[in-house]
């Protein structure tokens, strides 16, 4: 059965898997990577995103990356208000740990609530050009439904990457990350840095739940499939990289559809997640960690 | 003062003529309570909201007619939040605390099974909705089961399929499984096994895949380069949509694809995949075609699909709501037929009788499935764009199999993907 336009195949469609999985891990990376807010509501974030993208395309027609980057803004405003929330309750008086999470699955089930009620538990799917038509390069395939999302993955993970290390806003979140009393001796905010780099987390959650409905169909407690997957990204690639969320997504892309292919699919779990286990135990703060 | 006692008698007495003569009429007052636990939340709440709206119509439409033996119905029901776990004291509430006359499944194998024991311990009449075998074990009694699988639901559920690959000409030779890693798609496929066995299919490709699978591109790829004349595959709404998309992507053209491919029979997939459905050949429960155009189906679905958008349901509604209704239909007509709202009484009777329903002519065989397999294989034909108003008539998913109720012939070799 083995070919090597099997192969061939199977590894691009992993990439392009992987590019996706890089693009619903970023926000995550931001938030519990950078900030060390165990964001778990981070994929009903996402399932949200995929909701607002289902609206505008039924409605207007809308392209669901475009809609996904229209609400970019408002979902940044929402992270903000989040975060400010989080601070006040939790973070200002100590009790971020246990009670921060709890406040967090709170708002994960909220989020699944109101979209049972406003929308419904059916299951909703977005319509575009691209979605069930591929192209070829050589003998690889290349699917339109995987290619866009690895695409907006790539652009996600570089324009993060440089406005964290090229900016001098994005060095003070990095600095925040590192030493948070040094940053405010420095006389910069550190709680006013920390709102600010949330929310760009919660933003891109809009255009990863875009991304998200172009690959399948959405409902409400879909969320929940993909609260392991992107933790384990987070963590695979060290605690704050987004490089190394990046590449941590191409690996897992790559082994599930390589396991998949060639193993079975029932393996790509069991496969990914060992890997993650297999990394730790040699770099305990994963491939990119400091 | 002698007066007085005579006079507190005779009030007395009077209270109590009217009381005595008034408690009959308290008693027919009184509801017939029929309580059941249904997947309200969670994966299988779309198809658990849709049973309890029929349900709900069907008792609308039994009180209009003045209830059950003169008493009003009424549902009492609970979210099992699709968890087989919440079952069990769900129906022991319902039986020892709410004390419901009769009781009804929840929707699902996975949600049938856990109840079992509790029902069959207080020797209830079980009426379930869409289990497959999931009373092979247990062997209860006054267990009957409303999905047409027939009286061996593990084999018959998927002999349609292979009837119809058997009788195509060149015979195929080969076949690739592909099922969810779950109870309800593991059990379609072990019977698809054993029918392939037995109408001479070689099996080249059986995998499971996870229920969480974000992308299928992988397994397509492996199986078409197995090359399986045949692709039968057992899954879930999202791997359905999941697996049509990356096969029609990868170009994966077998003589036949389909099988058990769980969500495809609704408006939402249905409008949103349109013409790459065409030449698909998928399992079935009820579909718009003439010859299952049974008494009463087409009012109910009036019924359904007027209510259906306010709450946001599949506006279509074929697939589960039909026989929701019936599964409680046929305990009314038991009930008023024995007169008796005694469990063995309604038990034997429906053990022993012939039902006429909305998903037409019902009877059980002694295992409680029915006594002759009705389970339909279809194939998505003539599907033009992506408008739902197609799907509500005849003519898209034209049925191949069973012969007593084809409505039309198979386009083989399945054309491929458009």
């Amino acid at each position: 059965m083995f070919t090597f336009e099997l192969l061939a195949n199977v590894l691009v469609a992993g990439i392009l898997l992987g590019g996706f999985y890089a693009a619903i891990s970023l926000g995550l990376s931001l938030s519990f990577g950078l900030l060390d807010i165990v964001n778990i509501a981070h994929p009903a974030f996402i399932i949200f995103g995929s909701y607002m993208a289902y609206l505008l395309n039924t409605t207007w027609g809308v392209d669901p990356v475009l809609a996904g980057l229209l609400f970019a803004g408002p979902f940044y405003f929402l992270g903000v208000t989040v975060y400010r929330i989080y601070y006040e309750s939790f973070e200002k008086t100590g009790a971020e740990s246990l009670r921060g999470l709890v406040f967090f699955f709170g708002i994960f089930f909220l989020i699944e609530v109101i979209f049972i009620i406003t929308f419904g538990v059916d299951y909703r799917l977005v319509r575009a050009p691209y979605i069930g038509e591929s192209f070829h390069v050589g003998v690889v395939g290349i699917a339109g439904r995987l290619f866009v999302p690895f695409l907006v993955g790539v652009a996600m993970t570089v324009a993060l990457y440089l406005f964290l290390s090229k900016t001098f806003f994005g060095k003070a979140v990095m600095g925040v990350a590192q030493d948070s009393l040094a940053v405010r001796l420095m006389g910069a905010d550190p709680t006013r840095l920390k709102t600010i780099a949330f929310g760009i987390g919660i933003a891109t959650t809009s255009v990863a739940g875009a991304l998200l409905i172009i690959i399948g169909p959405v409902e409400p407690s879909i969320g929940r499939d993909y609260i392991g997957r992107v933790f384990a990204i987070t963590v695979l690639g060290g605690m704050g990289s987004i490089a190394g969320t990046f590449v941590a997504a191409l690996i897992l892309g790559v082994a599930e559809s390589l396991t998949s292919a060639f193993f079975g699919p029932s393996w790509s779990l069991a496969v990914s997640f060992g890997i993650l286990l297999l990394v730790l135990a040699v770099r305990p703060a994963g491939l990119f960690g400091r | 003062m002698s007066r007085i006692p005579k006079f507190v008698i005779s009030v007395l007495a009077l209270f109590a003529t009217i009381v005595i003569s008034f408690v009959p009429v308290a008693q027919a007052a009184k509801p017939v309570k029929i309580g059941f636990g249904m997947a309200l939340t969670g994966g299988l709440a779309l198809a658990g909201r849709a049973a309890v709206l029929a349900m709900k119509i069907w008792r609308d439409d039994v009180n209009k007619r003045g209830g059950l033996l003169g008493r009003k119905v009424e549902l009492v029901y609970y979210d099992d939040k699709t968890k087989p776990a919440e079952v069990p004291a769900i129906y022991a509430k319902l039986i020892d605390v709410d004390k419901v006359d009769f009781v009804v499944s929840g929707y699902g194998t996975n949600l049938i099974v856990p109840a079992i024991p509790t029902v069959a311990d207080r020797k209830m009449v079980f009426m379930t909705l869409f289990g497959l075998a999931a009373n092979s074990k247990l062997k209860y009694r006054y267990y009957f089961q409303i999905m047409p699988a027939g009286p061996k639901p593990m084999t018959d559920w998927s002999n349609g399929y292979f009837e119809i690959a058997a009788k195509q000409k060149p015979k195929p030779k080969t076949i690739a499984f592909l099922a969810a890693d779950a109870e309800f798609a593991r059990n379609a496929v072990a019977g698809a096994r054993q029918n392939a066995k037995k109408y001479g299919f070689k099996i080249v490709y059986d995998k499971t895949y996870p229920p969480k699978t974000a992308d299928f591109t992988s397994t397509l790829r492996a199986i078409k380069a197995a090359n399986a004349d045949l692709v039968y595959i057992a899954s879930y709404p999202p791997g359905s949509v999941g697996v049509t998309k990356a096969a029609k992507e990868i170009g994966l053209k077998p003589k036949l694809f389909g099988g058990t491919m769980v969500g495809l029979q609704y408006a939402a997939f249905l409008k949103n995949l349109g013409p790459m459905l065409n030449g698909m050949v998928n399992y079935d429960f009820w579909v718009p075609e003439s010859t299952l155009d049974f008494p009463g189906i087409e009012e109910f679905l009036k019924k359904y699909q007027a209510r259906a958008p306010k709450e946001k349901l599949d506006p279509l509604g074929h697939y589960l709501p039909p026989f929701a209704y019936s599964y409680v239909q046929i305990l009314g007509q038991a009930i008023e037929a024995t007169k008796s709202f005694d469990q063995k009484t309604v038990g034997e009777y429906i053990r022993t009788h012939e039902f006429t329903t909305v998903v037409g002519k019902v009877k059980f065989a002694p295992n409680g499935e029915w006594a002759t397999t009705r389970m339909l294989m279809v194939q998505y034909q003539n599907i033009v764009g992506h408008d739902v108003k197609q799907f509500f008539g005849p003519g898209k998913r034209v049925v191949l199999y069973p012969k007593s109720v084809r409505s039309g012939n198979i386009i083989y070799p399945f054309p491929g993907f458009k």
